[in-house]
């Protein structure tokens, strides 16, 4: 080969290998997830329709007992007025002067109330209640006004079905 | 409150030169001992030894330790709070990793990258995880952008002004440059389905913070973001990847991502419902507000300073960013808001990003209310408190952008006051 021809390969060689570089493109590195997708630890989230709920269920007066022991330290022994948030009462209170956004004066799905107890309290203890506690906790809170009867027992069925006093009061703002 | 007599308003602000008023300071070391040593006693120390050691990762200076985001957190959960960053100590646009700002719901994780991993599952058509290797052989892009959390500013909403210092007040925003992949190739590499809409976002934390973000957005602008200023994610801001959604409120910027999950509804978690949603006059909440409106803030002069010469002349500097775009004006006034000046906007302006403004003031030793007011390139201009409260009432907590007034004395001193 002369040094000429060398020379023009040589260009050619670059100019290829800085056109298979300057393409944009990428290689897929996803891994198949189905099986991972279905464990319950990948299904924490509890839409209104509460289907990803787990099988369980609570009363008020269970609940009563394990709110004392695990949650009144930070809730206050009514649920209001400790370092955390108000869990209840207030029911009513959204257009007076002094409003106060508790879980049943404010909150607008009983489903929620499940899905943020089970992934994140106790809060130096989260995912240490098991989900008959975590019923029975949600069924203490709501029956504090009445949403529910003392004697109501919640589960994966009833839970969903409880309508919170201030279920019509969000209006979306997306899309605009 | 009774504003005092003053000589001037149109005098206060005036685009001037510098001219030389700065002028003549400069004196010379005196020369002793100029027989023997070459050089005096009084040159400084650091001139006279060998410096400082090398170090494997750089600190502030000694004399500036002051300057540190501000804790506020729930002493029964300490996990449970924000940091402030100090926008009154900084200058430029972009927030250094260690003072950006925090909000964490129960503390911040150690997270092991070999055991992470991120998943796409819901209405895909093949669920997929990620590892953090594979996810660092993708395409990446830098993003530079304001990240503000839904309740900076909320001492606003009360009825005496708070007298912190500006970022400790307003400093729940930060700037960084964000180096991630667009989410758009994870999802699609997924395979969306027609029905998905909203996508839940959730984090590895103890809080496992979980909000729904609508899926038009992560396809639109949205990064997988793994670094933070051109070095890795801070555990604070979200080790080892953190979703960031330019110019939408902090809390939809979930931090340690686990997982993304396409769904045709929102979940109506916690932080979406009972917390980022904005409590009307007439009850109602306003729910899914994403957008950071515009809004600016004077860094300087600000709470905590004081204006040492009288007369002087003061550079105003200050912030301004919008969740709409880009910043297109900031004007200042030193009149408690009767006349305005344009501020100069120091450029590249950035779409959904900080930009510095700064005006020089020739101040008399009048009476003053420095204010800034920004717009943005959709032509909305950030209200007054008055304007802010006669439409949202004073319960919205959320979303606070009004207008920021500072008093100056005729004493030099700086006041945080509500506007006139």
């Amino acid at each position: 080969m002369s040094m000429v021809s060398k020379i023009f390969t040589s260009l050619l060689l670059l100019l290829l290998a800085s056109y298979s570089y300057a393409k944009s493109d990428y290689q897929s590195l996803g891994k198949p997830a189905e099986a991972l997708s279905q464990q319950a630890q990948w299904n924490l989230s509890i839409s209104p329709d509460g289907k990803a709920l787990p099988k369980g269920k609570g009363m008020a007066v269970q609940g009563k007992q394990i709110f004392a022991l695990k949650c009144a330290i930070c809730h206050g022994p009514e649920g209001i007025g400790a370092s955390a948030d108000p869990l209840m009462g207030e029911v009513g209170s959204l257009t007076s002067d002094y409003p106060e956004k508790t879980v049943n004066s404010y909150w607008p799905y009983a489903t929620t109330l499940f899905d943020y107890i089970r992934r994140s309290m106790p809060i130096n203890a989260p995912f240490s209640l098991t989900p008959d506690e975590v019923y029975a906790l949600s069924a203490y809170i709501l029956s504090q006004d009445a949403i529910i009867a003392e004697d109501f027992e919640l589960n994966e069925e009833t839970l969903p079905r409880v309508t919170m006093p201030n279920r019509d009061g969000f209006i979306s703002f997306y899309p605009e | 409150m009774n504003k005092p007599p003053t000589q001037s308003r149109r005098q206060f602000l005036q685009k001037a030169a510098l001219g030389g008023a700065l002028a003549g300071t400069v004196s010379l070391p005196v020369l002793a001992n100029a027989d023997k040593l070459e050089f005096p006693d009084d040159l400084p120390e650091w001139m006279r030894a060998p410096g400082g050691e090398f170090g494997n990762y750089g600190q502030p200076s000694k004399h500036e330790q002051q300057v540190i985001r501000w804790i506020s957190a729930n002493p029964a959960a300490p996990g449970n709070g924000v940091s402030w960053t100090p926008l009154h100590d900084l200058q430029g646009t972009i927030t250094p990793n260690g003072l950006h700002y925090e909000r964490h719901h129960n503390g911040v994780p150690q997270i092991d990258p070999e055991q992470h991993i991120l998943l796409i599952d819901g209405l895909v058509d093949k669920p997929i995880s990620f590892d953090v290797k594979s996810l660092m052989r993708y395409p990446m892009v830098s993003r530079t952008c304001f990240i503000e959390c839904g309740g900076n500013s909320n001492s606003g909403w009360r009825s005496n002004p708070i007298q912190s210092q500006a970022g400790y007040a307003h400093g729940l925003v930060s700037n960084a440059e964000w180096t991630g992949i667009p989410l758009k190739l994870l999802l699609k590499e997924a395979g969306i389905q027609t029905a998905a809409k909203w996508v839940i976002a959730e984090g590895a934390d103890a809080a496992a913070l979980n909000i729904s973000i609508p899926l038009e957005k992560l396809l639109d602008d949205a990064l997988l973001a793994l670094y933070q200023n051109g070095e890795r994610l801070r555990p604070e801001n979200g080790y080892p990847m953190r979703l960031v959604l330019p110019g939408w409120e902090g809390i939809l910027n979930v931090k340690w991502l686990r997982q993304l999950r396409l769904t045709d509804e929102p979940i109506m978690s916690r932080d979406e419902t009972s917390q980022y949603t904005e409590l009307m006059p007439d009850g109602s909440a306003r729910q899914f507000t994403f957008i950071n409106e515009a809004k600016s803030l004077i860094t300087s002069p600000s709470l905590g300073m004081m204006l040492p010469d009288n007369p002087g002349i003061y550079q105003i500097s200050g912030l301004a960013w919008s969740g709409r775009g880009k910043i297109t004006r900031v004007e200042i006034s030193a009149d408690g808001g009767d006349s305005w000046v344009d501020a100069e906007l120091q450029g590249p302006v950035l779409d959904k990003a900080f930009t510095r403004f700064s005006l020089p003031w020739h101040w008399q030793g009048e009476y003053a209310i420095l204010q800034s007011r920004a717009t943005d390139e959709t032509g909305y201009v950030q209200p007054s408190r008055e304007a802010l409260i006669e439409n949202r009432g004073k319960h919205g907590f959320f979303h606070y952008n009004a207008i920021v007034s500072w008093e100056i004395t005729e004493e030099g001193d700086i006041n945080h006051v509500y506007g006139f």
